[in-house]
């Protein structure tokens, strides 16, 4: 790599970020093979894809780029911090900035998947390893000795012999002009000061004081409010409007239509757009609207749970094979089977979806929005409404709660239209009822399962075969192939079982679904652990044991339900009346598993004490990572006990948390969380695989203390006996 | 729509609403402080929560005009000594995930604290069930208010 002299490409950026007097601009050039180099941006001759992360300036001011949005998640201090820890700098001594989707930060500006830290670890430690390297040969240089004589710590860099330093700000356009290290040095681990320790996030005082500013905070000059009236029936027209009624409330400015945009699922809406939210509110409802049901207004989810019932007797497409299941199952002394079945679950972050949008002249558009995914709206929006990606520009807020609901930039569109139409800039919000109404939402998955046992208990062959629509909502889905993500983690279970046969069955929904905080895993797991725990019982064997039993080879699950085994005490006998169940769940974002004590209270069950455990390889913030597991294990307890979304007359059920509620704080279990972090080349992720093997282990629990198998989510806590 | 005066963190306001306007909307959208959350509209997610004379409210549901004359203080208001304790130990304890709850979880914590300076865990129980957090930092937030009772 050379040193190129000009930076057309730098200024380029400096413009987009506001940054002046920039001495060294360090960014990654991703490959498509998922590698990167580093490159120095501070003098590129020409415009390449660059991304950026690193900007010090004279003055000594050092900014961060950070790709991955901050939902909760802890990326806000995670990821800034893998660069800050190689670049010799506390991180409260640098500005964070969230990237917009442009192109010179390359793919990835996304948060998803628990991928961000994993996928960004060794990559951004180069960044700022490259940038200490390059800080330290300016200085050697400045002093004219020896690189080895030299130093970076806490922003400066040491002499070592005569004691002297320089200021990073003070070396960054020397360092600017050093050839970009072709292999930095990483530090050792165990010199760390920020990654593996319980570091503050910077975003937490903020979030004390009102001064966080989410996407529904934002407010820009000449901004007015939509509220916007969908059609309650999914699948339905707009036929027409009046509108008279509402022109006539005070601060309505005016009624247009807009249109939702998920995928392949798109419905018109009529926006009415004030000068404030309060106002937009009450013009919509003076609105008259006219839909056309398309016949989709009988729609009810008995009737569709039923039709997906009478589907799991059809073979299904073999999602994975492995000896031969059906001759194993045939012949086998002992078998069972047992069904399955899970609800539709909302996300509900406590912020609603919202954005503003501004249409400027000469086809500018400014978005300020909580999302999980400016890269894909920067990808995606120019061609639609006819901006160049240099002419948009994305303001990415604090995540009120994302969950997977914020992947989805519907919300986002519809802004953008009402923008373009009006002329102003437009912030439209929608209500709690808009969001727990119209979703999309977590489809649920059904599960057939199928065991054999050998005549001494040990399991022989298996079966899940997995009934559901798929998140792409496609009508025209090619029946005879499995659907990776609604089979997610089925196959991937350590379990050594000789014989399976995994399969898949398709069944349209017409409702528009999403991913979910894990995904699929959330629902497979509880039928998937389950299952095998009926299995462990069939086999009159301990629930640990038969799954150990199974983990003769060496394998992560072997050592997570290990660690489970031992800090749950679990050959401890119990008090009469409890109960204690184990799950775990392996899938693409990492690996969890939990052991849930219940004991029976009156009517109900209460729970005890929650023990996690989740695999990481490496940790970057266990502080983070502990909150992060505590919160998926609430998650999971809402959509096993609470109500979960229903559909009649071709609508949602549910409106609000009256109806669709979520766990409490009087309902909060107390949950210890136990990291495992032994090294190793692949890093697991962090915000999802806390949450599948939740509820199979709470219901395993409560078969242990009261022999009631319970085979479908969500159910009533308080009435089990 | 009429001017309405309120005193918002021991500051005048006059804002132009009409009486029904929830006094979260007035204090976002007409004054412009923004730490207060708009969640669900019907009092059942308690992001909106604010202390109108001392007392916990939820603004989404609470008319503008009702506030009229009172003391209003919301999250950018809070400094006396227990709100402050209060702060302290949540940043002390990492509790916010998202963060966007936490104005109201603070608010009511606030309010107990007050009323109860060391509050047991049914007390957090019963003060704070109003509130809702998607990210379950539940555990963290309990832990925070028996902290903030001692920091006081």
């Amino acid at each position: 790599m050379h040193t190129p002299i000009t930076n057309i490409d730098r200024r380029n950026f400096l413009r987009l970020s506001g940054i002046t007097g920039v001495g060294l601009v360090l960014g990654l050039s991703a490959k498509a093979d998922g590698t990167a180099t580093i490159e120095n941006l501070s003098a590129a001759g020409e415009s390449f894809e660059l991304t950026p992360f690193v900007v010090i300036e004279k003055s000594g001011q050092i900014t961060i780029f950070n790709p991955k949005p901050e939902m909760g998640q802890g990326t806000f201090q995670s990821i800034p911090a893998l660069i800050a820890e190689e670049l010799e700098v506390a991180l409260d001594k640098v500005t964070i900035k969230q990237t917009g989707g442009e192109k010179k930060f390359g793919g990835g500006q996304s948060a998803g998947g628990s991928a961000s830290v994993r996928t960004s670890y060794t990559n951004l430690r180069k960044v700022g390893a490259s940038a200490r390297e390059m800080l330290v040969a300016a200085a050697a240089q400045q002093w004219n000795v020896p690189v080895t004589e030299c130093y970076a710590s806490e922003a400066k860099v040491f002499h070592k012999p005569s004691g002297k330093s320089l200021g990073y700000g003070e070396l960054a356009e020397a360092a600017a002009k050093i050839e970009v290290p072709k292999q930095p040095t990483l530090k050792d681990p165990k010199d760390f000061k920020i990654l593996g320790k319980r570091y503050p996030r910077p975003d937490v005082p903020l979030k004390t004081n009102g001064k966080a500013m989410f996407g529904i905070d934002v407010s820009v000059p000449g901004m007015v409010y939509a509220s916007i009236e969908r059609c309650p029936v999914f699948g339905a027209t707009l036929v027409s409007y009046d509108d008279t009624a509402a022109k006539k409330v005070k601060g309505v400015i005016a009624v247009e239509k807009c249109e939702r945009i998920h995928g392949v699922y798109k419905s018109e809406g009529v926006a009415v757009i004030a000068e404030n939210y309060w106002a937009a509110l009450q013009g919509r409802k003076a609105l008259q609207v006219k839909w056309d049901y398309q016949g989709n207004d009988t729609f009810n989810s008995k009737t569709y749970e039923q039709s997906l019932r009478d589907a799991a007797k059809e073979e299904g497409a073999v999602q994975h094979k492995q000896g031969d299941f059906d001759k194993t199952f045939a012949e086998a002394p002992v078998k069972l089977e047992a069904f399955y079945e899970t609800p539709v679950v909302s996300h509900s972050p406590i912020e609603p979806m919202n954005c503003v949008a501004s249409w400027q002249e000469g086809n500018k558009l400014e978005i300020w929005t909580s999302t999980q995914v400016p890269g894909s709206i920067m990808n995606s929006f120019p061609k639609l409404y006819d901006v160049t990606p240099e002419n948009l520009k994305i303001n990415v807020m604090f995540n009120g709660g994302g969950f997977g609901r914020r992947l989805y930039p519907d919300y986002v569109h519809e802004a953008v239209q009402l923008t373009k139409k009006i002329g102003k800039p437009v912030k439209a919000i929608w209500t709690r009822e808009d969001d727990t109404k119209m979703g999309p939402f977590r489809p649920m998955t059904f599960s057939a399962m199928k065991g054999a046992l050998s005549a001494d208990g040990k399991a022989i062959a298996f079966q899940h075969k997995v009934i559901s629509p798929t998140l792409d909502m496609r009508k025209d889905y090619d029946k005879t192939k499995a659907d990776g993500t609604m089979t997610e983690g089925i196959s991937e279970q350590k379990y050594e079982i000789e014989h399976m046969k995994n399969l898949y069955v398709h069944h349209y929904l017409h409702v528009p679904v999403a991913a979910w905080r894990a995904v699929t895993s959330t629902t497979l797991a509880f039928s998937h652990e389950c299952f095998i725990d009926e299995m462990a019982v069939k086999a009159k064997k301990d629930p640990m044991a038969f799954r150990l039993g199974m983990l003769t080879k060496p394998s992560d699950t072997k050592v997570l339900l290990e660690k489970l085994k031992e800090v749950s005490n679990w050959d401890k006998p119990l008090p009469a009346g409890w109960g204690r169940g184990v799950a775990q769940y392996e899938f693409f974002a990492g690996l969890g598993g939990f052991v849930v004590e219940v004991s029976k209270k009156g009517t109900g069950i209460k729970i005890e004490k929650v023990y996690a455990a989740i695999d990481l390889g490496t940790v970057v913030n266990p502080d983070t990572v502990e909150g992060q597991v505590q919160g998926a294990a609430v998650m999971a307890l809402t959509a096993a006990i609470k109500g979960g979304i229903t559909f009649e007359k071709g609508q949602t059920v549910q409106s609000n948390f009256h109806n669709n509620p979520l766990v409490r704080m009087n309902e909060m279990p107390k949950v210890e969380v136990h990291i495992i972090a032994n090294g190793g080349t692949r890093i697991k992720g962090v915000g999802e695989p806390g949450l599948p093997p939740f509820a199979p282990a709470l219901c395993n629990a409560i078969y242990a203390a009261t022999g009631k198998r319970i085979r479908r989510l969500p159910f009533d806590i308080n009435k089990i006996v | 729509m009429s001017m309405i005066k309120l005193t918002i963190n021991n500051q005048s306001y006059e804002v132009d609403a009409s009486p029904e306007m929830p006094l979260l909307w007035a204090i976002r959208d007409l004054v412009g402080l923004t730490g207060t959350k708009f969640g669900c509209g019907i009092a059942q997610c308690g992001a909106c929560t604010v202390h109108v004379d001392g007392n916990p409210v939820r603004s989404c549901s609470y008319p503008v005009s009702a506030a009229a004359g009172k003391k209003i203080t919301t999250i950018e208001g809070i400094s006396e000594k227990i709100g402050e304790a209060v702060q302290k130990a949540w940043i002390e304890l990492q509790v916010p995930q998202c963060g966007y709850c936490q104005s109201g979880q603070i608010m009511s914590a606030t309010a107990l604290l007050k009323s109860k300076p060391k509050p047991t865990d049914a007390d957090i129980d019963a003060a704070m069930q109003g509130n809702l957090c998607r990210c379950g930092t539940y555990q963290r937030i309990r832990s925070a208010i028996h902290r903030a009772a001692e920091l006081i």
